[in-house]
């Protein structure tokens, strides 16, 4: 008798204690969602608030300050009928397949010149990769003075006794958008490097060394073996390094100014300069707008497929 | 040495000597005088070598018509960038645990909303930031900087302990709540001491952001109000009185000193925030 009632007692106890816990658990999972809320709140309004109050702007005929008079699309035809607005296109698509298919190519290359088991990777690898400490206005600065058609690399080689050389690249208007590019390739090339030493270096030996067998040697190997299994960090290097050229401002801003004349602005310079210089508001929201459209063109499937790949293999285990 | 190995050498030698050329030239320029730099050659070293360039733009080059150096703007940098870097990754450690830890229907979602939020292009959110930070009286100031970074700096740390405490074994915080641990004590006494790794790696590339931001310091301060990367190029593009080059590249080595210092010290980890900042954990 005493037993059962002792045992009735225990279920009940933990029937109680059981309830209580779940309590404390649900009471919990409401804190862990509480703990989100300031960034989950902050991104709503600082990030997506944002977009659509631009968004929204880009439909009016704002100039200096907001305004709330809608005109449709106009600033959007407006913003295409601008001859700057088509240089600033124009220019990111010089500067955007250059920069990135050299950064590309080059960091490969490294990448794998790298790899042959070489003396002194631990000096070569951070000569690469420096310059991405740096900002793109030191990084600016620092070429626009070696660049420098009086005082430069130009009279370097004079002195070397090679007094033809000319390299005026930054003060002539055809040429500039170019010296953006080498001076992006310098500060950029160390990231595709370092992404692409890390996914050799997780190539499977297994595969390689069976292609060795079957003959495989040097370039070959690479070709046709190694760097088609690079294919997930070629896509994320060039992900990456795509947005961040669509979002280029920086460099232009310390390098050229945009200049000389409008011959290197890009998207970038082109929204602040009719924002805040030209008080054409609803014409920078629009292109701002644009630039958006590009980068979330970009970003969104990367995001969603990697976070995707990542549940996936998570239900695997 | 066989021609296999020269055909390694030879073009990785050539790369380095690329990418080690600026600023070996940015070096001897800021220590050369401006009658050496008009004569001289950019690639030779300096031949007197001087540190009054260093000594100017420190704390007499001219920004604007305030003339005294860089400094002040040093400082004004480093206090935005101490306060934002400790924020935006104490509410990334945060934000990583209870994604991993305490999920919910929608916590996908949720880290994508987040995450997205540091790939936008900034210039589609400027114009209101702008009219905010002008009604919250935080305009041309450095709180107001912090803030900016903060709400954008978010999803790289959430991105960054996210995937940190997704490798965390789940048994560890199951066997602590059966123990009759909370979320709170789990997190303080299980989760976050052996997040040192990740903290450093976080810190660092928040730090290299933030000290190298020039669009958000150029939107929303000015005077003597801006973070040093906006003083570095307005000291470069004043157009008034001599070109001192000198000064120029100085400036610009001190601008870049604290980034170079914490890529030298802690490369490994550097190098870790950069890939992570990829997206692949």
């Amino acid at each position: 008798m005493t037993i059962q009632l002792s045992s009735v007692n225990i279920r009940r106890v933990g029937a109680a204690s059981g309830r209580a816990g779940s309590l404390v658990r649900r009471h919990e999972r409401l804190i862990a969602r509480l703990l989100l809320m300031p960034s989950l709140i902050s991104s709503t309004i600082f990030v997506y608030g944002f977009i659509a109050f631009t968004l929204v702007l880009s439909f009016t005929d704002s100039k200096l300050l907001p305004t709330f008079n809608f005109v449709g699309w106009d600033s959007y035809a407006k913003l295409w009928g601008l001859n700057n607005w088509h240089v600033a296109l124009q220019n990111l698509l010089v500067f955007g397949s250059l920069y990135v298919g050299i950064c590309v190519a080059l960091g490969l290359l490294i990448a794998i010149l790298i790899d042959q088991n070489i003396k002194g990777e631990n000096i070569f690898r951070p000569i690469f990769l420096y310059p991405m400490a740096l900002s793109f206005i030191v990084t600016g600065t620092a070429w626009r003075w070696f660049l420098n058609p009086g005082l430069g690399l130009e009279r370097s080689m004079h002195n070397l006794g090679w007094t033809d050389f000319k390299f005026d690249w930054i003060v002539d208007s055809h040429m500039a958008i170019y010296t953006v590019v080498i001076a992006g390739v310098w500060q950029s090339t160390g990231f595709c490097m370092a992404m692409f030493l890390a996914g050799l270096r997780s190539v499977d030996r297994e595969i390689v060394k069976a292609a060795a067998v079957d003959g495989a040697r040097g370039i070959t190997l690479y070709r046709r073996i190694i760097v088609p299994m690079l294919r997930s960090t070629f896509l994320s290097v060039f992900v990456i390094q795509t947005h961040l050229t669509i979002k280029s401002y920086d460099l232009v801003v310390s390098l050229t100014g945009g200049g000389p004349g409008n011959s290197t602005d890009l998207p970038a310079t082109f929204m602040y300069d009719y924002t805040f210089t030209r008080n054409q508001m609803g014409v920078g929201s629009a292109s701002s707008i644009v630039m958006l459209l590009a980068v979330a063109a970009v970003i969104v499937p990367y995001l969603w497929a990697e976070l995707r790949d990542r549940r996936e293999k998570g239900d695997a285990k | 040495m066989t021609l296999r190995r020269l055909a390694v050498y030879v073009p990785l030698i050539v790369a380095a000597l690329f990418f080690l050329l600026p600023v070996f030239v940015m070096l001897f320029t800021s220590f050369k005088t401006l009658d050496e730099i008009r004569v001289g050659d950019l690639l030779a070293l300096p031949a007197s070598p001087t540190i009054e360039p260093w000594l100017s733009a420190w704390q007499s080059a001219c920004v604007g018509l305030n003339c005294n150096g860089v400094r002040g703007f040093f400082l004004n940098t480093a206090l935005m960038v101490v306060p934002a870097v400790i924020i935006i990754t104490a509410l990334g450690a945060v934000n990583g645990y209870i994604l991993t830890q305490w999920p919910f229907p929608g916590h996908k979602l949720v880290f994508g909303l987040l995450l997205f939020g540091c790939f936008v292009p900034f210039q589609s959110v400027i114009i209101p930031m702008a009219r905010v930070l002008g009604l919250t009286g935080l305009q041309n100031s450095i709180p107001g900087l912090v803030l900016v970074h903060v709400v954008y700096g978010i999803g790289f740390s959430t991105l960054f302990f996210r995937n940190y405490y997704d490798q965390f074994p789940r048994e560890l915080v199951k066997a602590a709540q059966i123990d009759g641990a909370n979320l709170f004590q789990i997190f303080w006494r299980i989760v976050l001491p052996v997040s040192g790794p990740i903290a450093v790696v976080c810190t660092i590339f928040l730090f290299t952001n933030i000290w190298n931001d020039f669009l958000f310091g150029a939107s929303f301060t000015s005077g003597s109000n801006t973070p040093i990367m906006v003083a570095l190029n307005n000291i470069v593009n004043t157009s008034t009185g001599v070109r001192e080059y000198n000064v120029h590249m100085a400036t610009a080595m001190i601008t870049a000193l604290p980034t170079l210092v914490v890529y030298i010290v802690s490369g490994k980890y550097f190098v870790r925030g950069l890939m992570a900042g990829s997206v692949k954990g």
